[in-house]
């Protein structure tokens, strides 16, 4: 009763609140293991309101909060420096590890991009989960626009798809600024294999 | 019973060969089907279920006593066809189980064994022998080859572990959002190279649960299904699922009534 009535405070007033997992029981089937504690159990108000099965749909206003929720979540690098490396931005989108209990925390986490999106032509094991990546740079050039857009698809996809099952990277704190800076130039610079 | 070192030989140099970026994915799967058909009574889990057979029949535990007396949900030592008929109900320790759930119990209350070391040892490191819940799983997941899944949904017990499990395999959490269901409610999706089932359909249950448990050429080890969902819920970045709890009872009942009237054809081999 308590827990609906928190629920239906939190969607009135737009506040992101966390539903504790513990309540439920569910905790008692995990154990905290290396850097995954049971916290992780608790649902965010997106993941909660993203739970819902195959088919499921979110009412127009819900989806607006998730967007405006993420949107205010993004941080653009200072003094718009948007592109890194993309030597060091394609091993990160190689690697596949981080945040599993079984990864050393000490050791930064891989994007994993080539888990869900195609980038560079040449690399024949990629998944589909996600859209295809290759030729992104060449596409679509290399406006503030274009830029600001990708950053905040990489920060927070939530904040273009509500919903969408692609991971936080930066408002998770999955990859640091200086990582998604490397990631950017791996997807636009020129040089890149993924606009050969 | 030499042959299968030298198959598996074969097997993981094809494999060698089809990681190479030369050949494209279609390739390397049609190379993986070929081969699984060469050797389809060829399978190394055969060991693994010789080895359960013989642990079910021998005296073991505290207790030194054989798991005949193991009620498997169709009476006491009978294992024909048990498998297809799981998860469901025992009222004798009140919940639903699953197999290996189920083992782990009979091996507690018949052999005295320790739960939770059964539980928390339940499978075997890189390059170990064959643990006795795999071995076990192995054998009489293979005792229901060829009978169609028929997991007992009209018991309500079982129904609410269906409907608890399907709430589960969509329950988005941890750092990186994941669901089961981010992995798992698309069709002809792939990670990297690895297919991925659309464990929300039918069609795409029956082709993942009738082949669990399953020699892993990569990990050279028979892998159960409790352990596809320890690892699974491993890479959603969720903290440890712990072997037999409920919510791995729930989220297996949920996959195998998913697959109910699909042909049980354990032990399978994957990569
Ligand atoms: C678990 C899957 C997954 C991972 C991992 C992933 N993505 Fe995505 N990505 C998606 C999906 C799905 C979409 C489609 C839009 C959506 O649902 O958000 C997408 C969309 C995108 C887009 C927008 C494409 C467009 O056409 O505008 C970009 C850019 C992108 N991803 C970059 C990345 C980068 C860079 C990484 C790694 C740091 C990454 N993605 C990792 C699943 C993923
Ligand atoms: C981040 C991605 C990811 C998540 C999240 C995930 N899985 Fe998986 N799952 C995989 C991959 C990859 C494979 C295939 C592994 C292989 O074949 O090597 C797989 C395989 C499986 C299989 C065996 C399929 C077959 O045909 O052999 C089952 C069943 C399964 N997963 C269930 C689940 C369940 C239940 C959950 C949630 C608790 C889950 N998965 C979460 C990636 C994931």
């Amino acid at each position: 009763m308590f827990r609906r009535w928190t629920c239906v405070m939190a969607a009135t007033l737009g506040v992101a609140f966390v539903v504790p997992l513990q309540a439920e029981g569910v905790a008692d089937s995990f154990r905290a293991k290396g850097q995954a504690k049971l916290d992780r159990l608790d649902q965010t108000d997106m993941q909660r309101i993203c739970s819902g099965p195959v088919g499921m749909t979110v009412p127009d206003d819900v989806r607006a909060r998730l967007q405006k929720t993420a949107t205010d979540s993004v941080k653009f690098p200072a003094a718009d420096r948007f592109l890194g490396k993309w030597e060091a931005g394609q091993k990160i989108a190689q690697t596949g590890t981080g945040m599993q209990s079984s990864d050393d925390p000490a050791v930064p986490s891989g994007g994993n991009c080539y888990a869900c999106h195609q980038m560079a032509p040449t690399e024949m094991s990629y998944g589909t989960l996600g859209p295809s990546l290759a030729g992104y740079g060449k596409q679509r050039g290399q406006s503030e626009a274009m830029l600001k857009y990708t950053w905040t698809r990489i920060w927070n996809p939530q904040a273009h798809m509500p919903c969408s099952h692609m991971p936080r990277f930066g408002d998770a704190g999955i990859l640091t600024e200086e990582q998604i800076r490397d990631v950017m130039a791996f997807l636009f610079d020129p040089a890149s294999p993924v606009n050969k | 019973m030499n042959t299968i070192p030298r198959v598996v030989l074969r097997l993981a140099s094809v494999l060698i060969l089809a990681s190479t970026p030369a050949l494209t994915f279609a390739a390397e799967e049609n190379l993986f089907d070929e081969y699984r058909q060469m050797m389809a009574d060829d399978n190394p889990a055969q060991l693994a279920e010789m080895q359960g057979e013989e642990y079910w029949k021998t005296a073991g535990g505290p207790k030194k006593q054989t798991l005949q007396g193991c009620d498997l949900g169709l009476g006491p030592g009978k294992t024909q066809g048990a498998y297809a008929v799981l998860p469901r109900f025992f009222a004798d320790a009140g919940r639903v189980m699953d197999l290996e759930t189920r083992l782990i119990w009979c091996m507690t209350t018949i052999q005295g064994r320790d739960p939770a070391e059964l539980s928390g040892k339940a499978f075997s490191k890189q390059g170990q022998p064959t643990t006795d819940l795999e071995g076990l799983t192995t054998w009489i997941a293979g005792q229901s080859r060829d009978r169609v899944l028929a997991v007992p949904v009209d018991q309500p017990q079982v129904r609410a572990a269906f409907e608890e499990g399907k709430r589960l395999f969509f329950y988005r959490a941890g750092p990186y959002d994941f669901s089961c269901a981010s992995c798992h409610s698309q069709s002809g999706k792939r990670i990297r190279l690895t297919s991925l089932p659309n464990l929300t359909t039918h069609d795409g249950a029956v082709s993942a649960y009738t082949t669990w448990p399953t020699y892993r050429v990569s990990q050279g080890a028979a892998r159960t299904m409790q352990w596809r969902m320890v690892d699974c819920a491993r890479q959603q970045r969720l903290p440890e699922l712990i072997v037999g709890s409920p919510v791995t009872v729930s989220l297996l009942t949920y996959l195998a009534a998913s697959a109910n009237g699909g042909k049980m054809a354990a032990p399978g081999l994957k990569r």
